[in-house]
């Protein structure tokens, strides 16, 4: 099966490296960072494109951008991991428009498109008899949209509630440990790489409202976006109130949740005891489903990080290529 | 509940018997002893567990049966959630705002911890309410959040599931 990645950022370096490494009998025809691109129908040396990134920080030819690739590589899966962006949901938005429209199957990281223009793409992914797959949008290395589309099939979802955010979760988390205060939390997290220079998409609570967003339409397809959560963050939260909380043997953890019943979707932060299952520590996530016939499962694991992130982009594009691609 | 009966034998079984026939659970029965009593009565305390809906029936029941119920009611507020208001708590009214709880008569404030750092900082409490059922608990949050949203308070929930 041949892919061409689009985005060498952190998710697209470890999706790449650990295609270079792992084999898996996917072949890359074609790369594309910001600025450049490369192409090669027989087969692009990663390892060595990789390289060349780390040293000059252009993967390839600045005359090949990662549109051209979209609209005319020769690939069967777009791996559209380029950044971000919540206004627009550009420029993965066109790359993966044009992509589904080629009829090619698209794998993305980016929860810019997803959240919002589910319904648009999806729709354009079925028309065309391709697949769009998105699980690296939600919790990074945690499986939750295979587990709610495939584990656990034939369920009535009633709910879906957990720390999607590992940002806050470590800020939280020191802040109940050592009586730090919300900014020396963020301070830290800064230093050790968790938060970005500016935290307002983490900590205001807009990155999980997006994960939320997504799981609400991947289970109920109720074309619910951004502006319909309400989202309360944690940037103003004190340490005396984690204080207080543990007071009651029970602690802070910004929460999203999803419940269509009770027409609830909410980010905000909320009192659990310690011993809850989705109290976890530092950055990593957790998400409980609540369905009728399984009851409620829980899954745990890093939400963010190149290696974890790619597992999801790798666990998606083997899903296509076993199921999907004829001769794979 | 805190009931008046005769001091005669079999008057306490007469006074439980409607209790228990109301489906009610008997927690626990204190005697008082109280020398400006009226001669011949004594006064019992009795803690009980009984549907909401059964109450009334069982004071006309007991009202019948020649009971004097002195209290009702202390021991109705059943169900605790505890919150956490994060804001100036003082400087937006903080009676006010707890008497918008007390007020409705099915939820009250019981406990009240609070800590405030600065005069110039926001100060963080724990508040624990009590109510009669889950619906008043839910009608109480709801108030509060309304408060909250109008003062510019921060309130952090407990996480209700749904299970």
């Amino acid at each position: 099966m041949r892919v061409a990645i689009l985005g060498l950022g952190s998710v697209g370096r470890g999706v790449a490296s650990m295609l270079a490494r792992k084999g898996l009998g996917i072949t890359v025809t074609g790369i594309a960072d910001s600025k450049s691109g490369v192409c090669d129908p027989a087969g692009i040396d990663v390892a060595a494109v990789l390289e060349k990134k780390a040293k000059t920080g252009l993967c390839g030819d600045p005359a090949v951008t990662a549109r051209s690739i979209a609209e005319g590589g020769e690939y069967d899966v777009l791996v559209e991991v380029t950044p971000t962006d919540v206004e627009t949901g550009e420029p993965a938005l066109t790359h993966i428009r044009a992509a589904l429209a080629m009829g090619k199957h698209v794998v993305t990281s980016n929860k810019g498109p997803m959240a919002l223009y589910f319904r648009d793409l999806t729709a354009l992914a079925e028309e065309h008899g391709v697949q769009l797959r998105y699980e690296a949008t939600v919790c990074g290395a945690i499986p939750i949209i295979q587990t709610i589309q495939h584990g656990l099939a034939g369920n009535t979802v009633h709910a879906v509630y957990g720390v999607m955010n590992g940002t806050c979760n470590y800020i939280l988390t020191r802040m109940a440990d050592e009586g730090l205060t919300y900014d020396q939390a963020l301070a830290e997290a800064r230093e050790l790489g968790y938060a970005e220079a500016d935290p307002t998409f983490d900590v205001k609570g807009i990155d999980t409202a997006l994960k939320l967003v997504i799981l609400a339409n991947t289970i109920w397809n109720n074309g619910v976006t951004l502006k319909d959560v309400e989202c309360t963050g944690i940037d103003l939260l004190t340490a005396e109130a984690l204080t207080l909380a543990g007071s009651q043997n029970s602690t802070i953890r910004l929460i999203g949740e999803v419940v269509p019943e009770m027409g609830l979707l909410r980010v905000s932060p909320r009192i659990l005891p310690k011993k809850h299952p989705l109290v976890v520590r530092d950055t990593l996530n957790a998400v409980t489903v609540v369905t009728d016939m399984a009851g409620a499962i829980t899954e745990v694991g890093k939400g963010a990080g190149s290696v974890e992130t790619a597992s999801a982009v790798i666990g998606d594009l083997l899903f296509i290529k076993n199921c999907h691609v004829k001769g794979h | 509940m805190k009931i008046e009966v005769k001091d005669a034998p079999g008057q306490l079984v007469a006074a439980l018997r409607p209790i228990s026939d109301a489906g009610g659970n008997i927690m626990a029965v204190i005697h008082e002893w109280d020398p400006t009593l009226r001669p011949k009565t004594r006064i019992v305390q009795v803690v009980l567990d009984l549907p909401e809906e059964r109450l009334d029936g069982l004071i006309t029941t007991l009202k019948a049966a020649g009971v004097t119920i002195l209290r009702l009611g202390e021991e109705r507020l059943l169900l605790k959630r505890s919150v956490i208001m994060i804001g100036h708590l003082m400087h937006t009214d903080l009676s006010d705002t707890v008497g918008q709880i007390d007020r409705t008569g099915y939820a009250e404030v019981v406990e009240m911890h609070m800590t405030m750092p600065g005069i110039a900082q926001r100060s963080s409490a724990l508040l624990t309410i009590s109510a009669t059922n889950r619906t008043h608990m839910d009608e109480a949050v709801k108030i509060l959040r309304t408060v909250a949203k109008k003062k510019d308070l921060l309130l952090v929930e407990p996480l209700e599931e749904v299970a």
